[in-house]
């Protein structure tokens, strides 16, 4: 605000960090107690964040390397939990099952939310109230929602009977009992709750384009598609970036829907690392092969926050 | 020129029609939720149901033990209300002091509470559910808040900072001229004009907390004061697809939160498109 040279009598160039900060960054910084409010104030927020995520996660991290069963004593095994994960191949399947998931699930509904979101824009009478009707689900609870799509795909349920009633019904099956098809059932329900999600990010990141904008490229005689790649997504660039992220972070750690559907099964053909780490350290008593689980699924979060927001925000904002 | 043409009209149409299909499983869920039992089994899922039938939301409204309903309707109320007061008023302080220091550490601690939005929980649970252990706080009501305060106050202190950032210093300043203590400022004057801070706090963190299942199975499972999505997890557990009752159990545990998005549901898009571009 201030770093930005307004009139040409005041040519100063202002340091960078005093400029982001404005007047008060002038003052010495010696005496920079709060003008406002006590620094003290802080201090349950802060001790309540570093006991409960950082001071736990490290604990955690610890017991990773360990053989602990959650009672008595245990032992250093170094990377020994490690090397289980990765020579057990029902662990490397809930390791692909998470990633597929995670991956499919963020591809999927956001290029239903953008398509909505875009369809909603601009022109119908009736926007609002689609958008909250394509938004009811993201604030229901994944379990409740899981157990209404598990009667949907039950052998019974509704989704055999449309089958049926169009001539299909040798295509009926168990979908959630069907190792096969039991991954996708997840899916399913996964981009049914995160497509309103997605769609509200990108209306509010469209809201900011100016129309302007586009009216200009469709006078200069590009297509419907080509305004929407060189003139809509760049400028949405942002929007994009919260929308995936938040996606995959969400979607590494996929647990309710997966209890409620097929709660792992069939065989396994649905587990994924945060139900493995929730049977490993609380059914079966594992906690030091729970944690090890833990700290890979915490690592891989962390690596694909990072590298999403790289690849998003790769280029620096221009204002 | 972007205008109302037929065009648009037909875009409208095509848009309810994918509306309704995108919501066509609430039509199963209320249709089955009314069924008797013999209806459930003999009638497919397309067919509405043949009378309203009450039956299925009594029995699982009276069901006990583990499965107690009511009881886990409360505890989730109870622990839901008391995580957003202290994540309002623990977040808010802390994003005050962070937002408005001009201290560097201020800009650490900012960054520490950044990266603890993305930390998955699963790693700490099993630590966190051993102290809990100890100090004889799994299956309590306090413990669960004090938990979910701590789990969800980096979103809450993210939020506060990025709005205090946006809120210049006339006010606290005009207010020390008059002679306010700082306590006075904060609370009288600038927690007051955070408002729509606090309502996208108290709607995202809110949600969170009433929806979560994972932490309240682990911490809570099994105890009496087991909140919803717990108890309507047993209770569907000891239902082999008996499909009404399930659906009568879902939609008691969606009414309350669907209740209130539909009456604040401006208030709930906004606090999710904004709040979480921060």
């Amino acid at each position: 605000m201030t770093g930005t040279v307004e009139s040409e009598t005041e040519l100063i160039v202002l340091p960078k960090k005093g400029a982001r900060r404005g007047p008060e960054a002038q003052q010495p910084r010696r005496s920079g107690l709060l003008k406002f409010g006590h620094w003290w104030w802080a201090l349950p927020g802060i001790i309540l964040v570093v006991l409960i995520h950082y001071v736990a996660t490290a604990v955690g991290g610890f017991f990773a390397f360990t053989d602990w069963s959650g009672i008595g004593d245990f032992a250093f095994i170094g990377f020994d939990n490690f090397v289980k994960i990765f020579q057990d191949p029902t662990k490397i399947a809930a390791l692909g099952n998470t990633l597929f998931l995670a991956f499919a699930s963020v591809v999927l509904s956001n290029i239903a939310g953008l398509a909505i979101a875009l369809g909603l824009n601009r022109g119908l009478k009736t926007r609002y109230v689609l958008r909250v009707l394509f938004f009811m689900p993201v604030v229901l609870s994944p379990l409740a929602v899981s157990y209404i799509w598990k009667f949907i795909f039950d052998f019974n349920g509704p989704l055999n009977a449309m089958l049926g009633a169009v001539g299909l019904e040798e295509l009926a099956k168990p979908w959630v009992a069907d190792p096969a098809w039991a991954i996708w059932t997840v899916l399913i329900v996964i981009v049914w709750q995160n497509t309103g999600f997605a769609m509200v990010i990108y209306i509010a990141g469209l809201a900011a384009v100016p129309v302007e904008i586009e009216e200009a490229a469709a006078i200069d005689g590009t297509n419907l598609w080509q305004r929407f790649w060189h003139v809509t997504l760049p400028a949405i660039r942002p929007a994009v970036a919260i929308a995936t992220t938040l996606g995959i972070v969400n979607g590494l750690r996929v647990f309710d829907q997966i209890m409620a559907l097929t709660a792992g099964g069939p065989a396994g053909a649905t587990e994924t690392l945060a139900t493995q780490v929730y049977k490993q350290s609380f059914s079966l008593g594992n906690f030091g092969y729970g944690a090890a689980l833990a700290l890979l699924l915490t690592l891989i979060i962390l690596a694909f926050a990072l590298v999403q927001q790289r690849v998003t925000n790769g280029r620096p904002e221009e204002s | 020129m972007f205008r109302y043409t037929k065009f648009t009209a037909l875009r409208e149409v095509v848009f309810w029609v994918i509306a309704v299909a995108f919501l066509a499983p609430f039509y199963f869920l209320v249709a089955t939720s009314f069924k008797s039992d013999q209806e459930t089994l003999t009638t497919t899922a397309l067919t509405p149901p043949s009378s309203i039938d009450f039956g299925n939301f009594i029995a699982v409204l009276t069901a006990t033990g583990n499965s107690n309903v009511i009881m886990g309707l409360i505890n989730s109320i109870l622990i839901t209300t008391g995580s957003i007061l202290l994540l309002v008023l623990f977040g808010a302080l802390t994003g005050y002091v962070i937002a408005r220091s001009t201290r560097r550490w201020s800009r650490g601690v900012y960054f520490l509470f950044l990266v603890a939005i993305i930390l998955p929980t699963q790693l700490g649970t099993v630590p966190l559910y051993i102290g809990a252990r100890t100090v004889g706080l799994t299956g309590s009501i306090w413990g669960m808040i004090i938990l979910y305060t701590g789990m969800l106050l980096p979103l809450s202190i993210f939020l506060y900072a990025g709005f205090f950032r946006g809120l210049g210093t006339d006010y606290e300043e005009a207010a020390t001229i008059d002679g306010a203590s700082r306590t006075q400022i904060f609370f009288r004057i600038v927690l007051p004009l955070m408002s729509p801070a606090t309502g996208t706090v108290a709607i995202l963190c809110g949600l969170i907390v009433w929806n979560d299942f994972f932490t309240s199975l682990i911490f809570l499972g099994g105890s009496a004061n087991q909140t919803l999505p717990v108890a309507m997890y047993y209770y569907i557990g000891s239902l082999v697809s008996a499909w009404n009752k399930i659906f009568a159990i879902v939609i008691v545990s969606m009414i309350p939160i669907l209740g209130f998005y539909l009456f604040a549901q401006k208030r709930f898009i906004q606090g999710f498109a904004g709040g979480l571009k921060g």
